[in-house]
């Protein structure tokens, strides 16, 4: 589908840094998988880059501050995917050191072996940077018995009023070109495709400038709609190759990885620097000075916004993009690893949905990059026909949100869908006797 | 003439043919069908709810008498349908108290804060997905009905406030609704114990009373009221061991969050 612009283009807005906050709410989980361990308790002096919380397990990663400061609790807050979640306060204060400050193109990295490199995002705490915020070591640790040919780097950011991936290739450009080498070695594979949206010409004139003379580096550009960037649909775009169902594009011999965190592995690997900061497109009609920041992880939002103005009264704060994103119902939620956008609506712009019956118009039917019939799932799961809903491909919903955007009846297709695989997940976990 | 008699032998020796075929097949193929299940699910309520375990009641008439599965099994049944097959298989059945749905929890619209306003899918599950929920309590109930959607015997009503009460009359003990609630709010209660806490919120008092007005805040009161031994407060909540009780509601009189009740001196079908 082809959601409408709504003037909100922050396209050509420059990547500024934001103010520093005084507090920083640094949550343990920002990635999928086990919480990071608290390794810091209050009263502690931390300073730039520090390792606040460690890796538990394997899918897990650990967690810096960006800024130095004291440490004043470890307590439950809030975050943009759930309450309660172990966090640690820090009061900003002292000196910064210049650790991974100073951004530079060497070619050390050449020396590190690929376990030496996994090992690094780790360490360093990257995770996937487009929204699920995969932890990237495991991602790059491919199974003996798959055979990876390509990566494929997304940098179709189709979530309208985004452009934080969009700038970031623009004025990082360099980094991004140094990142996709260092993957390609992590992978061990020589042929990458970096995958735009027709609406961003500058960078792909950016990328394509910097890989005119690499013959392994191809630049693909997609006509715009959404989910372009959709993982599965941007695979079939770009190899023609279709993901099984229920399977990973690995199956087919896909890594993809966002561009963000290829330029998150290029600062890690190159200059040392941990996954602390991040660019975000902070946008919405309330907003007095949209744009691109680069702000630093544990930031609350309130402080973001005390920084950008809000020339209207907040009627709704959606954190990521309006398709996906999450609506907040506080303002004290930290931004994270995951957090690619905050959008700020006032009343005008902020849809109340109504949720009336269904006229089987199909329209959900005709949007749907899955290519499922949503208005039948959702009357399935509302019955709880759970089995049937998923013969209809149930499992295979991405969550795009096209369905529920597109319904005339504003129906809440796309979380009754949802609720219908947390039934399944509910099911499983008590057939596993948990 | 001729044609006549050919057609006559053929039509007879067919007839045979095909009588003692089919005399022969039904003696061969005989299969003896155990009068006793149909006679069981004569027994048994016919709402196939499930809740035995089998497909249905017929599933669980063929199970007793194949299987030997245990005849009490039928909630809605109830010791009624028990007696009726151990009587049928010349079983002697214990006479059993039937259990009952009890939600603990008294929130609601009047008495409970919200974190944010819910719009969305009306399903507990999708709104407890959510931020643990709209409510301040993380542990209270939602009052969007998963439990009653559960239940099959229409026992279940939520007001315009979002109080829940079951119907006692209406309710078997199927625990369909028991296992509908995500936030485990719902219990199976023998019928004759009459005093419950409302309330399921572990946290501590102070906390609770800023977001609820009829939360336990593990005061201790009810413990030291208890001449039976059968309350006690455990992570700021108060539970009843239900084996001990005598519903004497001692501890209702004490409590200052009025969060126990006695089912005996409140209006039918709370």
């Amino acid at each position: 589908m082809h959601p409408r612009d709504i003037g909100l283009d922050t396209m050509s807005s420059p990547i500024r840094n934001a103010f520093l906050p005084h507090y920083l709410y640094i949550p343990l989980q920002q990635h999928i998988g086990s919480p990071a361990e608290a390794v810091v308790a209050p009263g502690d002096v931390v300073s730039r880059g520090d390792v606040i919380g460690k890796a538990s397990g394997y899918v897990s990663v650990n967690i810096h501050t960006p800024l130095p400061g004291k440490v004043i609790a470890v307590q439950d807050h809030v975050t943009a995917t759930a309450d309660r979640v172990p966090t640690v306060v820090i009061e900003v204060e002292g000196r910064f050191s210049l650790k991974g400050q100073v951004s530079r193109q060497t070619d050390a990295w050449k020396s590190l072996s690929r376990d030496e490199i996994i090992s690094r995002m780790k360490e360093h705490g990257l995770v996937g940077m487009g929204g699920a915020t995969f932890p990237m070591h495991v991602k790059y640790s491919v199974p003996a018995d798959k055979k990876i040919t390509t990566l494929l780097v997304n940098a179709v950011e189709c979530e309208p009023f985004l452009s934080a991936d969009n700038r970031l290739v623009i004025e990082h450009g360099e980094d991004l070109v140094t990142g996709i080498e260092i993957a390609l070695k992590a992978l061990g594979v020589n042929r990458a495709i970096i995958g735009f949206e027709a609406d961003m010409p500058e960078a792909v004139a950016r990328m394509r400038g910097l890989v005119a003379n690499r013959s392994n580096i191809e630049v693909l550009v997609f006509p715009v709609k959404y989910p372009q960037g959709a993982e599965k649909q941007l695979v079939k775009a770009a190899t023609g190759l279709e993901v099984p169902s229920g399977g990973l594009p690995l199956d087919i011999g896909v890594v993809v990885s966002n561009a963000g965190s290829l330029v998150a592995l290029k600062e890690a690997v190159v200059d040392n620097k941990p996954l602390f900061e991040r660019i975000v497109t902070v946008t919405g009609d309330a907003v007095e000075k949209p744009g691109n920041y680069k702000i630093a992880i544990g930031t609350r939002v309130a402080d973001v916004l005390a920084e950008v103005g809000l020339k209207k009264k907040p009627a709704r704060i959606i954190i990521g993009g309006p398709m996906m994103g999450l609506a907040q119902y506080s303002d004290q939620v930290p931004v994270t690893k995951g957090t690619s956008g905050i959008l700020v609506l006032s009343a005008r712009r902020a849809a109340v949905y109504r949720h009336r019956p269904c006229v089987r118009c199909g329209k959900c039917m005709t949007v749907c990059p899955m290519g499922l019939v949503p208005l039948l799932l959702v009357s399935r799961v509302e019955l709880g026909m759970d089995d049937e809903a998923k013969k209809h491909g149930l499992l295979d919903c991405i969550e795009c949100g096209c369905c529920s955007a597109v319904c005339p009846s504003e129906r809440h297709l796309s979380q009754a869908i949802k609720l219908g695989k947390l039934r399944h997940v509910a099911k499983k976990r008590e057939a596993a006797g948990d | 003439m001729e044609t006549i008699i050919a057609a006559v032998l053929v039509i007879s020796g067919l007839g045979f043919l095909l009588g003692y075929g089919l005399a022969f097949a039904a003696k061969k193929l005989e299969t003896t069908r155990d009068e006793r299940v149909a006679e069981i699910e004569q027994c048994l309520p016919g709402v196939n709810c499930g809740a035995c375990g089998y497909a249905g009641c017929a599933g669980y008439a063929q199970a007793i008498v194949a299987q030997g599965v245990p005849v009490y099994l039928c909630a809605p049944g109830g010791a009624a349908a028990a007696t009726a097959i151990g009587r049928l298989l010349g079983i002697a059945v214990a006479e059993s108290v039937p259990m009952k749905a009890r939600v603990h929890c008294g929130g609601g619209d009047d008495v409970t804060s919200q974190k944010y306003r819910y719009n969305g899918v009306a399903d507990c599950r999708s709104a407890a997905a959510l931020f643990d929920g709209f409510l301040a309590c993380s542990e209270g109930c939602l009052g969007l009905g998963s439990c009653v959607n559960a239940c099959r015997f229409d026992a279940i009503d939520i007001d315009a406030r979002g109080h829940v009460s079951i119907r006692e009359d209406a309710c078997t003990g199927c625990a369909a609704c028991v296992k509908a609630c995500p936030r485990h709010l719902i219990e199976l209660v023998p019928v004759d114990r009459r005093v419950h806490v409302l309330c399921s919120s572990t946290e501590k008092g102070a906390v609770c009373n800023k977001f609820c007005s009829v939360s336990c805040i593990g005061c201790m009161k009810c413990e030291k009221a208890c001449p039976h031994d059968a309350i006690h407060v455990s992570g700021n909540l108060a539970r009843i061991d239900y084996t001990k009780c005598t519903s004497c509601s001692a501890c209702v009189a004490v409590c200052p969050k009025k969060c126990i009740i006695d089912l005996g001196k409140m209006p039918a079908g709370v």
